[in-house]
């Protein structure tokens, strides 16, 4: 089958790749850009280590077909950090020890990002409901949680961002 | 898990879509949200040589009012469904369900017309319609034809859709004075499918009963309109013993099929159970509290 032109913006950069239509967005950021952030957990759409954010919505990248990022943006975990600086949901997850294997620290990180843009000032309740999309099999979330609370505080501390 | 290898189309207009449908007929699929349709195409049970990508078709997406009628465009998503004020105030229901239906990246993609062209029986979506009794638009090479969502869902994965037409529009009609409204939907864990779910909408007259549809997701190969049990509570001032005589005639039409969610035993009851919930809080919003 031939093979499709793709362009899309990954991380605020401008990529280009080729690949067929029946490859998963996954599959292509991973074995032809390089970036290993998103991970395959369970690639049946169920455990949120593939999320990325495709223009301004979290999605689970082993159920979007590369093709369909065509001309848009995508956001990876390789996206967070800024001139070296981690991003505040990255030093807390850290500090409030919201890993332990990391594994699934990828997708959490990337959809709390988009999280917080949704909701700045969320109750736990809402973290909970708002992060149901990822599962973790290490830390029982209670620190995940939390992680997500500070950096929600220090974001806004901050003015967003 | 890669999908077998089909040919990939992105239409921008809804002309173009149906053409496009028509040219392949069998052998094309429509690819909406793609979280029912990629899965199944991962694990090679479907195999389309042909996608027809709607997600650049704009003339498909948004919530509109027009004579007493919500329109949703097929592919709005049930995120979007959720955060629809118009929907919140008029059709209630529907916000209620989408807010059960899978996680949040899920409901980023997935989209109303998708959950309800599926013909899954697990799906959420088709006892909403249901209840709410809607109607669909399906738009084919001829033209366009609505029909009402009962008698639409044939059997699992069989609905009246024809292979050249695409679900283009979900119109349910606004919620009157004294309308209550629940969906109860018991699930093993977050983002599960339902081991059982009941949609009721009702409207109340004072105290009495003028209008009540009951509808049920994941017992039996579609979502079931439980007609005889809100026969029984037509007209009437509902009590207690009437919620019981209705969650029986529920549970005589249930026919669900055993799975990790539960025995066919298990899962009737559980839809006779929803059933008792739903219809007391769809009562208690009915008159306000
Ligand atoms: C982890 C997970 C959990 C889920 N949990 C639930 C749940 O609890 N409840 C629930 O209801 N669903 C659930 N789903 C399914 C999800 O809601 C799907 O998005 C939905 O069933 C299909 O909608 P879609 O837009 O993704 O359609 P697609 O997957 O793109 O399409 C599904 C089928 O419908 C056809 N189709 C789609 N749109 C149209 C149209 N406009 N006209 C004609 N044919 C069309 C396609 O050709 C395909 O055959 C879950 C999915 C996942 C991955
Ligand atoms: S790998 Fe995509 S959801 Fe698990
Ligand atoms: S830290 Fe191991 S899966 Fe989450």
């Amino acid at each position: 089958m031939a093979k499709t032109h793709i362009s899309f913006n990954l991380n605020g950069r401008p990529v280009d790749v080729l690949a067929e239509p029946r490859e998963l967005l996954i599959h292509v950021l991973r074995e032809q850009l390089a970036h290993t952030g998103p991970h395959i957990g369970c690639e049946t759409s169920h455990c949120g280590a593939c999320t990325v954010d495709l223009n301004g919505r979290s999605v689970k990248s082993c159920t979007v077909l590369a093709v369909q990022a065509q001309g848009g943006n995508v956001l990876t975990v390789e996206g967070l950090a800024t001139n070296g600086t981690l991003h505040p949901l990255q030093e807390e997850f850290m500090q409030q020890h919201g890993l332990q294997c990391g594994f699934c620290t990828p997708g959490m990180l990337v959809r709390a990002y988009r999280f917080l843009q949704e909701n700045p000032n969320p109750s736990e309740e809402e973290i909970r409901t708002g992060m149901s999309g990822n599962i973790c099999r290490c830390t029982g979330y209670q620190n995940i949680v939390k992680a997500v609370q500070h950096a929600a505080k220090r974001l806004q501390a901050a003015g967003g961002k | 898990m890669i999908p077998a290898t089909f040919e990939y189309h992105a239409p921008s207009n809804l002309k173009e879509a149906i053409r496009l449908l028509g040219e392949h007929n069998s052998g094309a699929k429509i690819l909406a949200g793609g979280h029912s349709l990629l899965p199944m195409m991962k694990l090679r049970f479907a195999a389309p040589a042909h996608l027809i990508d709607l997600n650049r078709v704009p003339e498909l997406k948004g919530i509109r009012e027009q004579g007493g009628m919500i329109r949703i465009g097929a592919m709005t998503t049930e995120n979007e469904i959720i955060a629809s004020e118009l929907l919140r105030t008029k059709c209630p229901l529907l916000p209620e369900a989408a807010r059960q239906i899978a996680d949040p990246q899920v409901r980023n993609c997935g989209t109303v017309g998708g959950d309800i062209a599926h013909g899954d029986p697990g799906n959420d979506h088709p006892a909403i319609a249901l209840a709410t009794e809607a109607s669909f638009v399906l738009t084919g090479p001829k033209g366009e034809r609505t029909v009402a969502a009962d008698g639409f869902f044939l059997g699992t994965y069989s609905t009246q859709l024809q292979a050249d037409e695409i679900l283009t529009e979900i119109r349910v009609p606004a919620i009157g004075k004294g309308t209550g409204w629940a969906y109860c939907k018991l699930k093993r864990k977050t983002g599960d499918f339902a081991t059982a779910a009941a949609a009721v909408q009702l409207q109340l007259d004072g105290n009495t009963c003028k209008k009540i549809v009951i509808a049920l997701t994941n017992v039996a190969p579609t979502a079931l309109k439980a007609k005889d049990a809100a026969a029984l509570l037509t007209g009437k001032t509902i009590d207690d013993k009437l919620i019981e005589q209705a969650a029986q005639k529920v549970m005589s039409i249930c026919d669900p099929a055993e799975d990790l969610r539960g025995d066919r035993e298990y899962k009737t009851h559980m839809a006779a159970e929803m059933t008792r919930r739903a219809i007391r809080l769809a009562l208690e919003r009915a008159k306000g509290k």
